[in-house]
């Protein structure tokens, strides 16, 4: 037998950021740019996290941005990125996963493992370590974004259906489509550029269906017009919309994805404010290879969870990190910026990575800086956060999408747990909470961690669809928060830090 | 830039630079894995390494997320097929 002696690398730095989307971007931009010292670890090959996924720069050196909003954005910060790791002031760590955060009295330890067990050769020279590398930050920055929140339905286990994010993403990764012809449903404004951008890329959307309805947007207008750039991002889908004939059917849900081994057709229908089915106003769309379900997002909580952060339920309904208008979190020198601290778009989430990076470089032995962010944009970030509020109210979770269930409903996808059992568990055993839905059923508990149910289960064991925040923290616990080998588990017990 | 990589030993061509999962998906392949319990076909989910459900071999290494894996020129993929005809 070969005996595993690994050495763990601890790489130092005054701010560490896990994340390089645009709040982990800008994170880093700022704190070297005000003199700290930054490791930036991300669990993808390249920088620019969900938002601003592009094409391999391996393969594509120079992307347009074609596709994308706020390219320019992207690009200064990109050119910022690359110039403090060129003087030495950035690190970056990508294709590396945190598998455990942990705190000290003076600071914070990542462990890391690789995204991929052989990862993706990068455009530009890394760290080439084979060995888990442990990143040791004085601040942390956690930038973690977030992921498509789903609500299950019969049939969205079949290969085919995708989350609309998934399909995006695909798109800007591969330059491609992942099928033919497309329906996309759930609720909220980014199920317009999924469908643009299939659209734009050569597919055929057979319908958009939106589960809210426009006049839910009447209340909130005041919110609405003090970010004029979303208006006309919005005019700018519904030329496209019109361009490519997209069928956009507003209080209109997908109630069953049919099909025997992959998706065929969708069963879809009109509802009501509740979300409760018009009878009678059932109908099939057939010929459609992928589809496509986002219900907003779910901010990606575990490493602040575990590191003990204060956390909310934010307007949407999803559980967030409590910050300060530093970015700092209830745990000092734990800073938070992004969808992690509420959902609220990749503007704000780039304002909020500013102040939490100039935050977290002041006192690091940098010398001081404007850790705040100068008044004209610190008002912008709280007309983007209104802007995400009153978005979110008029696109809430459906009260009684827990209807279209059947008892076969596959609820949690990876342990194959009905809604027949779950019902069944908190009828006859009480469960009320995700943690001991978990325990009596295993939902929550495969290889996804409950990141995909999570909210849904919650909602099944709750009776409504306002999961309490213990329940929601509950599910967000994951003591291990990436997959790691018993290998580097093992070496733990020699690292002495 | 085409590439060649195989699929459970069948030959298929890819472009440079596409995941796993875009690779098989854009020769057809919808599903690559089995469910442990149900056993039922699963393929790309949430598209960005969350969900697990695209896993698949990747050059003897189990377990790898196709959604994320970058396809490579004579790569071999292995994973569960569905059943003849249900593919596209």
């Amino acid at each position: 037998m070969t005996e595993h002696v690994v050495q763990v690398d601890i790489f130092w730095a005054d701010v560490a950021v896990v994340g390089a989307g645009p709040a982990g971007l800008a994170a880093a931009v700022a704190a070297a740019e005000a003199g700290a010292s930054v490791a930036v670890v991300d669990s993808a090959a390249q920088p620019g996290g969900q938002y601003w996924r592009h094409r391999p720069e391996t393969v594509i050196p120079d992307p347009d941005g074609r596709g994308h909003h706020d390219w320019d954005v992207y690009l200064d910060l990109r050119s910022r990125f690359d110039a403090a790791r060129t003087r030495g002031a950035i690190t970056y760590l990508p294709g590396r996963s945190v598998w455990m955060a942990q705190k000290h009295d003076d600071g914070f330890t990542l462990r890391t493992t690789p995204t991929l067990a052989s990862p993706t050769p990068v455009a530009t020279p890394t760290l080439a370590s084979p060995t888990p590398v442990a990143v040791r930050g004085r601040r942390l920055v956690l930038c973690t974004g977030g992921y498509d929140r789903q609500l299950p339905v019969p049939g969205w286990d079949l290969p085919g259906v995708m989350a609309a994010g998934g399909i995006q993403a695909f798109i800007k990764a591969n330059g491609s489509l992942p099928g033919r012809r497309f329906v996309i449903a759930g609720t909220g404004p980014f199920l317009l550029p999924v469908a643009a951008g299939i659209a734009e890329a050569g597919g055929t959307v057979v319908a958009v269906l939106e589960a809210s309805a426009p006049s839910a947007w009447l209340p909130h207008l005041r919110a609405a017009v003090g970010v004029p750039e979303k208006a006309l991002e919005g005019a700018g889908y519904a030329a496209t919309f019109a361009r490519h004939r997209i069928p956009y059917r507003t209080r209109s849900v997908v109630t069953e994805v049919l099909g025997e081994n992959r998706a065929h057709a969708v069963r879809t229908a009109r509802v009501d404010s509740a979300g409760r089915v018009r009878p009678g106003s059932e109908r099939v769309y057939d010929d459609v290879d992928v589809v496509g379900f986002g219900w907003g997002f779910t901010p990606q909580l575990e490493l602040p969870v575990s590191l003990g952060v204060a956390t909310r339920i934010d307007a949407d309904g999803s559980l967030v990190g409590v910050v300060d208008s530093r970015q700092e979190s209830s745990v000092p020198g734990l800073f938070l910026a992004g969808e992690v601290t509420g959902v609220g778009g990749a503007a704000l989430a780039v304002l909020e990575g500013l102040a939490a990076g100039g935050a977290a470089a002041d006192g690091t032995g940098a010398p001081p800086s404007s850790a705040i962010l100068p008044p004209k944009a610190a008002a912008r970030a709280e007309r983007h956060r209104r802007f995400a509020r009153a978005m979110h109210q008029a696109h809430p979770v459906p009260a009684a999408w827990s209807e279209w269930l059947t008892p076969e409903t596959t609820v949690c996808r990876c342990e194959e747990v009905t809604a027949g059992e779950i019902t069944a568990a908190r009828s006859e055993l009480g469960a009320a909470d995700s943690r001991s839905l978990k325990s009596f059923t295993r939902a929550g508990m495969g290889w996804c961690q409950g990141r995909v149910c999570g909210f849904a289960a919650s909602c099944l064991a709750a009776g409504n669809s306002h999961p309490s925040e213990p329940s929601l923290a509950a599910s967000a616990k994951r003591p291990l928060a990436a997959p790691v080998s018993i290998g580097e588990l093992a070496a733990l017990n020699d690292a002495d830090y | 830039m085409s590439i060649s990589f195989t699929f459970n030993g069948r030959p298929l061509e890819a472009s440079a630079g596409q995941s796993v999962g875009a690779a098989l998906t854009s020769n057809g392949f919808t599903a690559w894995r089995s469910t442990r319990k149900g056993g039922r076909p699963r393929g790309l989910f949430c598209g960005i390494g969350v969900c697990f459900d695209c896993l698949v071999t990747v050059d003897g290494d189990a377990n790898q997320r196709a959604c994320l894996a970058e396809v490579r020129d004579g790569m071999v993929v292995d994973g569960v097929e569905p059943l003849e005809g249900d593919r596209t």
